[in-house]
C-alpha cells in the first residue's frame, strides 16, 4: 500500500471515527496538541488501526509516535 | 445564630416533557404524558415496550461528534440541563466558574447504558477491544466529572447513589455546604439514562414496572387503583443554588427558597418501604424541623408517587401520620404521572417542578388518575392542574436501599 493510501485511510478513521474536523488532518498535525486526542483516545486510535490494517501495535512502538505522519509511516512499515 | 437562607436562582432541565424549563413547565400544566414506545432500542424481546425517553436531541449537533462520543448519554444530558441552569442564572458558561462554586450530583445507575455497551463488545470481541473510554462513561461520577470540566467547576464535588433518591439528597446535601459556609454556591441536580434493554429487563424481572403496552401513556397511574407499576424515564435536572447574600449581591433573579431537607433509611427491606411509610415519616419530620416550619404551612407536595402499588399507598399512609387530619387538605400531585419515573432524577425534577409550581401559583395534575382506591384517598390533584397561592411546597424522594430524601421549599 502506498504511503499515501494509507493516510487518506487514516484520516478517514479519524473524521468518522473519531469526529475530528477533516481539514485538521494533516501529516503534520500533532495528536495531542491539533487534534485533542489525549491518553485514552489514543488507545481507541490505536484499535482503530488495529482493526482496519489487519496488524497489532505493541504500545512500546507507539513510545515516538506523535504526528499523524509518524503514525501513518509507522503502519507503512507494518502492513 | 440564624442559618444562612439558601436560594435557587437558575434552573435547567431535559426530560420526556421537553428539552428545556418553559416547553416542561407547559406539558406539566397541560397533563401531558411523556411515555411512549421506546424509539431507541429493540423491545421484541422485553415485557415492557415503553419508557420516557428524551426527544429530539442529537449529542453529535450539541456538543460536536469529538466530544459527544467520550461521554455516555447520562453525560451529554447533564451537560446540557447545566447549561440552561447556568444560563438560566445569570452566569457566563465560556468562563470558568472556579474554586469557589461546588457541586453535587445524584444518579441511581451512572452510565448503565455504556456498561451494557462494554460487555457486550467483550462477550463478541474479547478484551482487547473494550471501548478504552467504557470506565469513565459507565462510573456514577461521570456526569459530575464531566460538568464540571466543561464549565471549570473547581471547589468541592459529591456524586450521591442513593437510587431514586439520589437527586433529593444531592441538593440536600448542596444546602447544608451553602448553608455551613463551605462555599456560597454550587451547581446541584441528578441525572438518569437507563432507559437501556437490559435495565428495563431486570427492573421488569422484580415486577417493578407497569406493563400496559398497549396504552403506555396511561401506564403511569399514580394513586389509582389500577396502577400496576411505575415507568422508566430519562433525564437530567440542575438547579443553581446560593447563599442569599450571594444572589441579592450579584442582583440575581430568585425563584424560591430550599428551606429544609430531612433524610433517613428504612433498613427494613431493600426493595419494598417500611410498613406505613415509617422511613419516610422520620425524614418528612425531619424536613420540616429543618426549614422551622409547621404542619399547617405545608400547601403543596409534590408525592414521590411512583405509580407502584406499595409506594403509592406506604407515601399516602405517611402523610397522614405526619399531617393528621391537615393530610385532606394538602394540595399533592405526583408528576411521575407525565415524566415516569426519572430515578436519580428525580428528585431534581420535582425540586425544579415545586420551586415553578411556588412562582406561578399553579399545581400540576397528577394524570390518568380515575379509580379511586380506598387506601389512597387524599387530593393528588387528579388530571387537570389547579391554580392556588401558595407559599411553600414539599417534595418526597424515596429509592431503593430504603433511602429517603424529602425537601421543602419557600416562596419568601
Amino acid at each position: 500500500m502506498e504511503i499515501n493510501e494509507v493516510f487518506e485511510k487514516v484520516k478517514g478513521l479519524f473524521v468518522e471515527d473519531l469526529g475530528i474536523d477533516e481539514s485538521k488532518v494533516t501529516m503534520e498535525a500533532k495528536l495531542e496538541e491539533d487534534l485533542e486526542i489525549d491518553s485514552l483516545g489514543i488507545v481507541e486510535v490505536v484499535m482503530a488501526f488495529e482493526d482496519e490494517f489487519e496488524i497489532e501495535i505493541d504500545d512500546d512502538e507507539l513510545a515516538d509516535v506523535s504526528t499523524v505522519g509518524q503514525a501513518v509511516n509507522l503502519l507503512h512499515s507494518k502492513i | 445564630m440564624s442559618k444562612r437562607r439558601v436560594v435557587v436562582t437558575g434552573l435547567g432541565t431535559i426530560n420526556p416533557l421537553g428539552n428545556n424549563v418553559s416547553d416542561t413547565w407547559n406539558n406539566l400544566i397541560s397533563g401531558v404524558s411523556g411515555i411512549d414506545y421506546i424509539s431507541s432500542f429493540e423491545t421484541d424481546e422485553l415485557p415492557v415496550k415503553f419508557a420516557g425517553e428524551v426527544k429530539n436531541f442529537d449529542a453529535n449537533e450539541y456538543l460536536g461528534k469529538q466530544h459527544a462520543r467520550k461521554l455516555d448519554r447520562s453525560g451529554h444530558l447533564s451537560i446540557h440541563a447545566t447549561e440552561e441552569a447556568l444560563k438560566d442564572a445569570g452566569l457566563n458558561t465560556e468562563e470558568r466558574l472556579g474554586t469557589e462554586v461546588g457541586i453535587v450530583f445524584g444518579t441511581g445507575i451512572g452510565g448503565i447504558g455504556a456498561t451494557e455497551q462494554a460487555v457486550r463488545t467483550y462477550d463478541e470481541r474479547g478484551a482487547s477491544r473494550i471501548n478504552p473510554l467504557a470506565i469513565t462513561q459507565l462510573m456514577p461520577n461521570s456526569s459530575t466529572g464531566q460538568v464540571a470540566i466543561k464549565f471549570g467547576i473547581e471547589g468541592p464535588s459529591l456524586t450521591i447513589t442513593t437510587a431514586c433518591a439520589a437527586s433529593a439528597n444531592a441538593i440536600g446535601e448542596a444546602k447544608n455546604m451553602i448553608q455551613n459556609g463551605i462555599v456560597d454556591m454550587v451547581i446541584a441536580g441528578g441525572t438518569e439514562s437507563g432507559t437501556t434493554a437490559m435495565t428495563i429487563g431486570a427492573f421488569a424481572q422484580i415486577r417493578a414496572l407497569s406493563t400496559n403496552n398497549e396504552n403506555p401513556k396511561e401506564a403511569c397511574r399514580p394513586f389509582d387503583k389500577n396502577r400496576d407499576g411505575f415507568v422508566m424515564g430519562e433525564g437530567s435536572t440542575v438547579l443553581v443554588m446560593e447563599s442569599e447574600e450571594s444572589a441579592k449581591k450579584r442582583g440575581a433573579n430568585i425563584y424560591g427558597y430550599i428551606s429544609g431537607y430531612g433524610a433517613s433509611t428504612d433498613a427494613h427491606h431493600i426493595t419494598a418501604p417500611a410498613e406505613g411509610g415509617k422511613g419516610a415519616v422520620e425524614a418528612i419530620k425531619k424536613a420540616l424541623a429543618d426549614a422551622e416550619i409547621s404542619n399547617e404551612e405545608v400547601d403543596y407536595v409534590n408525592a414521590h408517587g411512583t405509580s407502584t402499588l406499595a409506594n403509592d399507598k406506604n407515601e399516602t399512609a405517611a402523610l397522614k401520620t405526619v399531617f393528621g387530619d391537615k393530610a385532606y387538605q394538602l394540595n399533592i400531585s405526583s408528576t411521575k404521572s407525565m415524566t415516569g419515573h426519572l430515578l436519580g432524577g428525580g428528585g431534581a425534577f420535582e425540586s425544579l417542578v415545586s420551586l415553578l409550581s411556588l412562582k406561578n401559583n399553579i399545581i400540576p395534575p397528577t394524570i390518568n388518575l380515575n379509580n379511586p382506591d380506598e387506601d389512597c384517598d387524599l387530593n393528588y390533584t387528579p388530571n387537570v392542574a389547579i391554580e392556588k397561592d401558595l407559599s411553600t411546597a414539599m417534595s418526597n424522594s424515596f429509592g431503593f436501599g430504603g433511602h429517603n430524601g424529602v425537601l421543602v421549599f419557600k416562596k419568601d
